[in-house]
């Protein structure tokens, strides 16, 4: 029963956040700060995260394919791939699950508890509205953005590997990246960006907005909002692997 | 004049408000009073729409709160000017930007004009030079006046005060006091004020609402409040030993 409560609710707040903005070009500037503080400082870590990643798969990949019979640009080939279908939309979906989710939480969670979202309604603002639609949006749109980034920064790490061990030759790698390129696996991977990008900003605000109690309740929630965002996260994966490229 | 009738409200089975009944008028200082947990901030809350009542009417000047729509509620809460018992003034956002937050959100008004309100309401709680500090840079006593100047900052109809002392030392309680009062005569608002404070109750308290266990158990005027037989309000009223000897005519500097 707590599971319809929360449902219901959720899609309640949601229905409420998306109701017609009070003044567009308020919204509009506070979008912009969302685009900064979700999308931009978020830049560096998956940058970070991906090249290690990147180059790791390689190294990864190239101590299983040393049969000779296995051709070496699969090596390239397999870590563009497994950047592009699952490293750069879920894990950094998950990454930012924590990085973003647990500061959307804490920041909606305090305004909550020290009376700052009742001062908003009591002026008649939406509050709702106003906290969660222009994070939404700034995640929707620039999510995208960091999964192409991740992309290619990945591949980079692992060409990285190609130059500076001898676990694959630059000449492989470079052909496998280039090999048996199925465009729609980048479709795949900004779909599910976009559904992970909506998921990583409503779930841990809806976590913060109705938080009760003092600084210790807002750490909780915060804590819950990583982790139901991560599960949501795993789960929607699935079911948008299997409905896009399940057969 | 706001008007409450039947007012029942309760949380998770527990009845915090139980039949309270009240009218609260224009240009007077209306208080809500009550010991810690007697339901006056939930009634207060209930007011203002921020909790949702079980049964009962809320009218503001013949308009029937409690029956209006989201949209509509809006645009009432658009009269209201509210200051919290904290504050609850955005952290995050310099003094000048919380004042015109709501400047920002419901008028046309140039940035130049914007600002010109902004300093008026300042200067009228007295702040100067305090426009680019943060709340947390300033002492509690300056941020309720802040929260005052926001409040007042697209001229309410209504003023609501929760706790508007509490956190404060005794002189700049008065000042503040003072501060709620002048507003209330200078825009002519209806204001409610939540207290527990017996020195705010004396200064300024026009009409006094008590609230006893969730339920309204006298109402009058600070002249009459200590002439009342209630012996709960007796109880609250008289529970220094200061309030004691007034009451018997007895010097207070002496135990």
């Amino acid at each position: 029963m707590r599971l319809f409560f929360h449902f219901g609710r959720y899609f309640a707040l949601m229905a409420k956040a998306l109701a017609k903005p009070e003044k567009k070009r308020i919204y509009l500037k506070q979008l912009i700060i969302e685009l900064e503080n979700i999308g931009i400082n978020s830049v560096g870590i998956v940058v970070l995260i991906s090249i290690f990643i990147g180059a790791v798969i390689t190294i990864q990949l190239a101590y299983n394919f040393e049969n000779p019979l296995i051709p070496k640009y699969l090596i390239g080939l397999s870590a563009r791939d497994i950047m592009m279908l699952e490293f750069s939309s879920t894990m950094v979906g998950l990454i930012l699950a924590g990085k973003v989710g647990s500061n959307i939480a804490s920041e909606i969670g305090t305004m909550r508890i020290t009376e700052q979202i009742d001062a908003m309604e009591m002026m008649g603002v939406n509050s709702a509205g106003y906290l969660i639609l222009p994070k939404v949006i700034a995640a929707v749109i620039f999510n995208p953005f960091l999964t192409i980034i991740s992309i290619f920064v990945g591949i980079a790490g692992g060409w990285m590997v190609s130059v500076f061990t001898n676990a694959v030759t630059q000449h492989d790698y470079l052909y496998g990246i280039h090999a048996y390129f199925c465009p729609f696996y980048i479709s795949q991977a900004l779909i599910k960006t976009v559904v992970f990008a909506i998921i990583i900003t409503s779930v841990p605000a809806y976590h913060g907005y109705y938080v009760r109690g003092g600084a210790l309740e807002v750490g909780k929630a915060s804590t819950r909002a990583v982790v139901y965002s991560s599960i949501l996260i795993l789960l929607f994966n699935l079911i948008l692997t299997q409905l896009l490229l399940g057969k | 004049m706001i008007e409450i009738k039947n007012i029942y409200k309760s949380f998770a089975g527990n009845l915090v408000l139980n039949d309270i009944s009240a009218t609260f008028e224009r240009g007077k200082i209306n208080q809500i009073i009550g010991r810690s947990g007697s339901g006056k901030t939930v009634l207060l809350k209930a007011i203002v729409g921020l909790h949702d009542i079980n049964k009962g009417e809320i009218i503001y000047d013949n308009i029937v709160f409690t029956s209006l729509n989201f949209k509509e509620k809006k645009e009432i809460r658009k009269q209201i000017g509210m200051v919290f018992q904290g504050g609850a003034l955005f952290t995050s956002a310099t003094i000048e930007e919380n004042i015109i937050y709501p400047l920002n959100m419901f008028t046309k008004m140039t940035l130049k004009e914007k600002k010109e309100r902004v300093n008026f309401c300042l200067e009228r709680v007295n702040i100067l030079n305090a426009n680019q500090l943060y709340p947390t840079e300033i002492s509690g006593g300056m941020q309720k006046r802040v929260a005052i100047a926001r409040a007042i900052v697209l001229n309410p109809k209504y003023l609501f005060f929760d706790e508007p002392n509490s956190g404060l030392d005794p002189k700049t309680a008065i000042l503040i006091d003072q501060l709620i009062k002048e507003i209330t005569d200078e825009y002519k608002t209806i204001t409610i004020i939540n207290t527990h404070d017996m020195n705010s109750i004396m200064e300024i308290g026009d009409n006094i609402v008590f609230i006893h266990e969730g339920k309204k158990w006298w109402q009058g005027s600070k002249h009459e409040i200590f002439n009342t037989e209630n012996k709960e309000l007796n109880d609250f009223v008289f529970a220094s030993h200061l309030f004691q000897r007034v009451r018997n005519g007895t010097n207070g500097s002496h135990r």
